[in-house]
């Protein structure tokens, strides 16, 4: 009983140690940086947190957090099977995009709607990440290198069908598909002084999805097994080939969901004006939050809130830049700060293990001995 | 070696989230604004990506401004947008200097639209105006400009100054602004040599990021001119800057600047005899005439097109290099005011 509660507090000091170090790492290098600049550090802090704790700020937030989220939790799915899927960012637009066109040209009741367009979306994008899959087992295309030119090739595809008279129409000096009819707005809750999108539901019901199918089915199971040892998985009979198509397709079609706030919530088209690039930061929030549901949902927020008051930190006189860089220096050192401390636990468990092994050693030595 | 490390970030994700949500719940109610505005703290200004500094679009608002500040004894704020930004950011933005109590607030560039429209009416006291857009509401000013007529003169100068009958656009991205830049470009040159080939690409297909991306540019231009391309146009806010570098490492080629009078920019001055011509964008002329306007008491609103004939557009004469055919483009630019030639905006 008293060994079993010892271990447990070894094991939360070390999983208390790794984000402390990583926080006060990020802290201490930030507040250098913004010193250098010839700024006070602490009241950036102070600025930040009072500013980013007012309702509306906090709205903001959450709104913004959501599609980092959904947009991490695709790439930790190819992260715990050993997969980099760095082609979310393709995968997300070019499904918001086909969405919008589908969904642009339906006039529907909403309850039909919107998932038809939500549907559309994770098709596209399943198809779209499923093609670095079939080309990684088929043709042993590394997915690196295929997902970063599927980006590229969606960005030309939109780009090819984006223009007045194709699948898109001109508005002055814009471009951008057919708005979605009113029947296809997602729904939102009532907060002051500006809504929270409703499109908040689905990114947590994504999240416990994701949470049970990885640690409690068999699929999620044969998930991790590949992606802590292929060999393995496949002499216990797991087909990795299907899994990394299935892996991929289930990326994709998840990124296919990052799109959907905007388009079902605030944009209502795709135009040339839609965010891209949220892809990229899925990958920093799923490194920072360990690709751990909750994790992921607590960098999101923190991104959402580093992003809304990097204007405020202008109005103070601070660069605008500073938060890009703060960014940064907590992704690398929440990597940095989990590794030494893997480290430091596997030391001390070798020598803890070492020390029994010495000490059963020098008993049955003695044992020896006196027989 | 992930499963440990998983069930420790979830204890302290609990202890984090308890945390976090007994701090949301004590800030509950209170904003950051009042929904004041219109209080006359002076001028609010928020840039398109490449910031103050592009030597070109934003660079040409700036003037504008500056001008205000000294002429009008105004204040001023200018806030510049990053690469790949969400309408929520650009909202931000804009609703963050309204609320401070800046009046007029200008957003400069087409990506201001929507959020022009929406803020605009969250601070019905204050004025706003979009640059290079057309943006509903009563106390909008939507201010656009003739790019195509400005940009047909550069196409008859290319044409007249190329000596290998090749010359080429550059475009930030294939939006409905920067076509207007590629048609009018096209046609001039057309219309002034038949046999010219005219080579059109743009550095990126959507995003914004291709206004902010000199290096990109540099490589589009190395590449247009082992082609033989010999004048160059390139209409990409900052990211002109590149192939501006790139066509004077070449000697006999020319780059055409594009926004504001490149020639004179101080930071371009390294390059500036390989820049034949600017097809000069007057925004600094209706940012004053704007800020002006909201001193006076009389807002402008509504849309505002500033075209060749309002000089709201102009062919740069700086540097003297197209002297030898200033009477062509004065004839160009004649038929264009007298509505001879109608030039195509995409």
């Amino acid at each position: 009983m008293s060994i079993t509660k010892k271990v447990d507090r070894d094991k939360l000091v070390l999983g208390l140690a790794a984000p402390l170090l990583a926080i006060v790492a990020a802290v201490a290098i930030t507040s250098v940086i913004i010193g250098a600049t010839g700024k006070d550090p602490f009241h950036a802090y102070q600025v930040m947190v009072d500013y980013g704790s007012k309702s509306d700020s906090q709205v903001w937030i959450i709104n913004k957090a959501v599609p980092y989220y959904l947009s991490a939790v695709a790439v930790a799915i190819g992260f715990r099977m050993n997969l980099f899927n760095i082609g979310v960012d393709g995968q997300y637009r070019i499904a918001a995009f086909f969405a919008a066109v589908v969904g642009g040209a339906m006039a529907m009741p909403g309850i039909v709607q919107i998932p038809v367009i939500i549907i559309v979306a994770m098709a596209v994008g399943a198809i779209w990440a499923g093609i670095a899959g079939l080309l990684k087992v088929t043709r042993g295309v590394n997915e690196v290198i295929s997902t970063i030119m599927l980006n590229a090739i969606a960005g030309t595809v939109i780009g090819y069908f984006l223009q007045d008279g194709r699948l898109a129409k001109k508005e002055g000096n814009m471009i951008h598909t057919p708005f979605l009819p009113d029947s296809a707005h997602f729904f939102e809750f009532p907060t002051q002084p500006k809504p929270v999108y409703g499109f908040v539901v689905i990114a947590a019901l994504v999240g416990v999805v994701y949470w049970f199918v990885l640690n409690r089915t068999r699929f999620g199971f044969d998930l991790r097994t590949v992606g802590l040892s292929e060999s393995a998985a496949q002499a216990s009979g797991v087909n990795v080939k299907r899994m990394v198509i299935t892996s991929m397709v289930i990326s994709g079609a998840t990124a296919g969901l990052v799109g959907m706030p905007t388009l079902l919530g605030v944009s209502y088209n795709y135009g040339t004006d839609f965010p891209a690039g949220i892809g990229f930061t899925g990958i920093a929030i799923a490194l920072l939050g360990r690709n751990h549901p909750i994790g992921m949902a607590l960098s999101a927020l923190l991104w959402g809130f580093l992003d809304r008051t990097s204007t405020q930190l202008e109005f103070e006189g601070y660069a605008q830049e500073i938060v890009g860089v703060v960014q940064g220096v907590i992704v690398l050192c929440v990597v940095i700060a989990y590794e030494v401390v893997r480290r430091y636990g596997l030391k001390t468990q070798q020598r803890k293990v070492g020390e029994e092994l010495a000490a059963q050693a020098r008993k049955s030595d003695k044992a020896e001995v006196s027989a | 070696m992930k499963g440990p490390f998983v069930r420790r970030v979830s204890t302290i994700a609990a202890g984090v989230t308890t945390a976090a949500l007994a701090f949301t719940l004590t800030a509950c109610g209170e904003s950051s604004t009042e929904s004041g505005g219109g209080k006359g703290k002076g001028v609010g200004l928020a840039f398109d990506v490449g910031g103050r500094d592009d030597h070109s679009f934003n660079e040409s608002a700036a003037r504008g401004l500056d001008k205000a500040m000294k002429e009008l004894k105004v204040d001023g704020y200018m806030m510049t947008a990053k690469n790949g930004e969400t309408e929520a950011e650009r909202e931000q933005r804009l609703t963050s200097l309204a609320d401070k109590g800046y009046n007029p607030v200008i957003g400069v560039g087409f990506n201001y639209k929507s959020s022009i429209e929406k803020v605009a009416k969250d601070y019905p006291k204050t004025s706003f105006a979009v640059v290079d857009s057309i943006a509903a509401g009563s106390n909008v000013e939507s201010i656009t400009f003739g790019e195509q007529e400005g940009s047909y003169l550069a196409g008859v100068a290319a044409a007249l100054k190329s000596k290998t009958h090749k010359v080429g656009f550059i475009g930030a991205t294939d939006n409905a602004l920067i076509q207007k830049f590629r048609a009018g470009f096209e046609q001039g040159a057309k219309d002034t040599d038949t046999k010219i080939d005219v080579r059109s690409d743009v550095l990126t297909t959507n995003g914004d990021k291709g206004f902010n991306d000199p290096a990109s540019a540099k490589e589009k231009a190395k590449g247009m001119l082992d082609q033989g391309i010999d004048v160059i146009y390139t209409a990409a806010g900052l990211s002109g800057n590149g192939s501006i570098e790139a066509i004077s490492e070449k000697k006999g080629t020319w780059a055409i600047g594009v926004d504001s009078d490149q020639y004179q920019q101080p930071g371009l001055a390294k390059y500036k005899d390989s820049i034949l011509t600017s097809v000069v964008k007057n925004v600094d002329v209706a940012v004053f005439d704007f800020i002006k306007s909201v001193q006076d008491g009389k807002p402008f609103t509504g849309e505002h097109k500033y075209m060749l004939k309002d000089n709201g557009v102009s062919l740069s004469t700086s540097g003297g290099f197209i002297d030898d055919i200033k009477a062509k483009i004065e004839e160009a630019k004649k038929n264009i005011v007298d509505g001879k030639v109608t030039v195509k905006t995409s």
